[in-house]
């Protein structure tokens, strides 16, 4: 026996020392305080009458969804007269439906929805705009006009396009240029729709081919092992669309262990990670072309709007239009600092 | 790639007789333990005939991109991950049990190990993180199943869930960069030894270590044991349920080797990492030999089934082919492996 409490012992001290060191190193705070994120001033800065507004997204599992909630909090802390419901996230089309009625139920002045599938959540979107309660639609859009009263959101086809615009002027004076597209996950619309896009602006340019294009998944993991393959499978290219800028990491990092340069690549979404890149100009990234979380800040703004029933400044209607879709701004060295503050991790 | 030859023709006997000693296992397979090493030899052989045939396609289709060092390193980089996941499984699996959780604890240790706070103990502490959280996870796998009697399946589901929502707690559902450059370099050219990329080294020694646990040890013939009659194991004096505890825990350690493999690789933790290694694992282990139901397979064969796999999907990107074939194709290889392996199987009982 004493043998075996011996090595007890020893065992029990180094799992105690290891579990102690471990929790030590759960912690992300950084050192030096980032930056406040700058906060443009909204629409229309005069209080009003108290407005309650619900929100309810999917689960915050990568940045650009994890941007989405930090913008929306943000957005209503700097209106006194707002108060913002939220709900935890989920993925689950069932539970998300739950909120969003315990929203209804606990009688909010608007809705402010991003879908984890906007097609499932339509039917109790339909049932707030009849319980008399406005809904705002963020991004990932329901099956039915009538079950939202604005829908705000992003362009995926025009993301597409004004990649395909960039490239196009980069290299239209070259003759027989290649273009490699790393796509994201291919089983989602969005993903054909960004590839439409970015085929029919290269359509304008005779001189351009688009001569490869593999599906990544969103990950790094994915990014680093499909532009591995691409970087095998095409010796030579002059620019690469990147759809997402999470991958890009993996993408990045891949083009950096295949020791290439030779191309310009453009990212996707506006990673904070990305735009350091483009800032910094040491990589082959030269731009990203914007999926802005900032729509998050304006839903607010728009949820409050309608709930205090006035319209957008800087626009002659007397009411908030039924559909607003976002720029995809193409974000390069020169316009950086602009939008570096919109940047997500 | 064919340097796994010769081990796998050392193994079939090698194996016959490892089955022996542990008081001959009442077993369901047909042909007893000799048979059963001739049939693992036919069946890396065919797996080295897929692989040869890959080869082949590959060179007619893209001979400039598939044939030169550049794709070898690639194709054995990109197995290097997933591959050490699969030999942690396949003990698992031979061992009679099954570990799901695999990629979740791939994604925790990943993430674990590159908080700030841990990127501050540099190379050692993201190193020794990895490891460590693989392996209490895989503690808490081994002794949920072994002493709390859960069954595996429901076990491993639990630790999938719940490392996964570790991970996205420790996250944020952030991507991590990793600012070591000493763990960053080991994923770069220069670190290249003879040509060998270091991730594969590792793959290599891991493969090697698994290979000498199962063959050349008492645990190995242990886990062949309790896979194939967990009773008759118990009767023979085997302590079953800490056998159990460290098949997991081996499990745990090779995702959390993995883990740190896979910050090499890709340079950042993410809590999206490992995503469907549990399936791809158990498909490389399956198709490489290893019974769903325990008590027989191959570390070569799993390998050989890893780089399989790999190799198609290399010869897929090289063409150009989109993921809807790509998935098509695996499913495919899968079906025809298992109906081909139960054609051996038959052949070799009547």
């Amino acid at each position: 026996m004493p043998e075996t409490s011996r090595r007890g012992l020893l065992f029990g001290t180094a799992a105690v020392s290891a579990g102690a060191f471990l929790t030590a190193c759960t912690s992300n705070e950084p050192k030096e305080k980032a930056a406040a994120q700058s906060n443009q001033p909204a629409a229309d800065d005069k209080p009003g009458k108290p407005v309650t507004i619900g929100f309810a997204g999917p689960q915050a599992d990568h940045g650009w969804l994890n941007a989405i909630n930090v913008q929306a909090k943000a957005r209503a802390e700097k209106y006194s007269e707002v108060t913002l419901e939220i709900t935890e996230g989920s993925n689950d089309t069932a539970a998300q439906i739950g909120q969003v009625k315990t929203l209804i139920n606990k009688k909010v002045d608007v809705l402010v929805v991003l879908p984890a599938d906007g097609k499932a959540l339509t039917q109790v979107g339909l049932e707030a705009m009849k319980a008399g309660i406005p809904v705002v639609n963020l991004d990932r859009i329901f099956a039915s006009p009538q079950a939202y009263r604005c829908w705000v959101g992003g362009d995926n086809y025009g993301m597409g396009l004004n990649a395909g615009h960039y490239i196009g002027e980069q290299l239209k004076d070259k003759a027989n240029a290649k273009v490699v597209e790393l796509a994201g996950i291919d089983n989602l619309e969005l993903t054909k729709q960004r590839s439409q896009g970015f085929a029919d602006a290269l359509k304008n340019y005779s001189n351009i081919k688009l001569v490869a294009r593999q599906a990544a998944d969103f990950t790094v993991e994915s990014g680093q092992a499909k532009m591995a393959q691409l970087l095998q499978a095409q010796k030579q290219f002059d620019a690469l669309w990147n759809h997402d800028d999470d991958q890009g990491v993996g993408a990045l990092r891949a083009i950096q262990q295949a020791g290439r340069d030779e191309f310009l690549m453009v990212g996707g979404a506006g990673a904070k990670s990305a735009m350091d890149a483009i800032k910094a100009d040491n990589s082959v990234l030269k731009a990203t072309v914007l999926y802005p979380p900032t729509m998050a800040a304006s839903a607010i703004d728009l949820a409050r709007a309608l709930g205090q029933s006035k319209g957008i400044a800087g626009l002659s209607e007397m009411e908030i239009p039924t559909s607003l879709t976002l720029y995809s701004a193409v974000v390069t060295k020169d316009n950086i600092d602009q939008y570096l503050p919109t940047g997500f991790s | 790639m064919t340097q796994p030859a010769p081990s796998a023709q050392h193994q079939g006997p090698e194996k016959g007789t490892a089955t022996g000693p542990v008081a001959a296992p009442p077993s369901k397979q047909g042909g007893g333990p000799r048979a059963f090493g001739l049939r693992a030899d036919v069946r890396n052989l065919s797996l080295l005939g897929v692989l040869a045939v890959l080869a082949v396609v590959g060179g007619i289709t893209e001979p400039d991109a598939f044939l030169d060092t550049g794709n070898l390193q690639l194709i054995l980089t990109q197995s290097s991950v997933i591959g050490v996941v699969t030999v942690g499984m396949t003990l698992v699996i031979i061992g009679g049990g099954i570990d799901l959780s695999v990629g979740a604890m791939v994604a925790l240790a990943s993430v674990w190990a590159t908080t700030l706070a841990t990127q501050d103990f540099g190379f050692a502490g993201i190193l020794f993180t990895a490891v460590i959280v693989g392996l209490a996870a895989g503690l808490v796998n081994g002794v949920l199943i072994a002493y709390g009697r859960m069954v595996p399946f429901i076990a491993t589901l639990a630790m999938l869930a719940s490392a996964r929502g570790l991970a996205l707690l420790i996250t944020d559902g952030k991507t991590q960069i990793v600012t070591v450059q000493s763990v960053l370099d080991l994923g770069l050219p220069d670190s290249y030894v003879l040509g060998i990329p270091p991730l594969v080294l590792g793959f290599a020694a891991v493969t090697v270590v698994g290979w000498l646990i199962l063959n050349r040890t008492t645990f190995g013939r242990r886990t062949v044991a309790i896979g194939g009659n967990a009773e008759a194991a118990r009767l023979a004096g085997i302590d079953v349920r800490r056998q159990r505890l460290y098949l997991y825990l081996l499990s745990g350690v090779c995702c959390g080797i993995a883990a740190f493999m896979l910050i090499i690789l890709s340079g950042s933790g993410q809590n999206t990492n490992g995503n469907l290694y549990e399936l791809d694992a158990i498909a490389a282990a399956i198709i490489g030999g290893t019974l769903l139901s325990g008590g027989r397979g191959t570390i070569v064969g799993s390998v050989l089934g890893v780089l399989v796999f790999t190799t198609i999907t290399n010869i897929f990107a090289l063409n150009n082919l989109q993921s809807d074939v790509q998935q098509i194709a695996k499913g495919a290889i899968i079906v025809a492996a298992v109906l081909v392996q139960h054609r051996t199987l038959r052949g070799g009982e009547t």
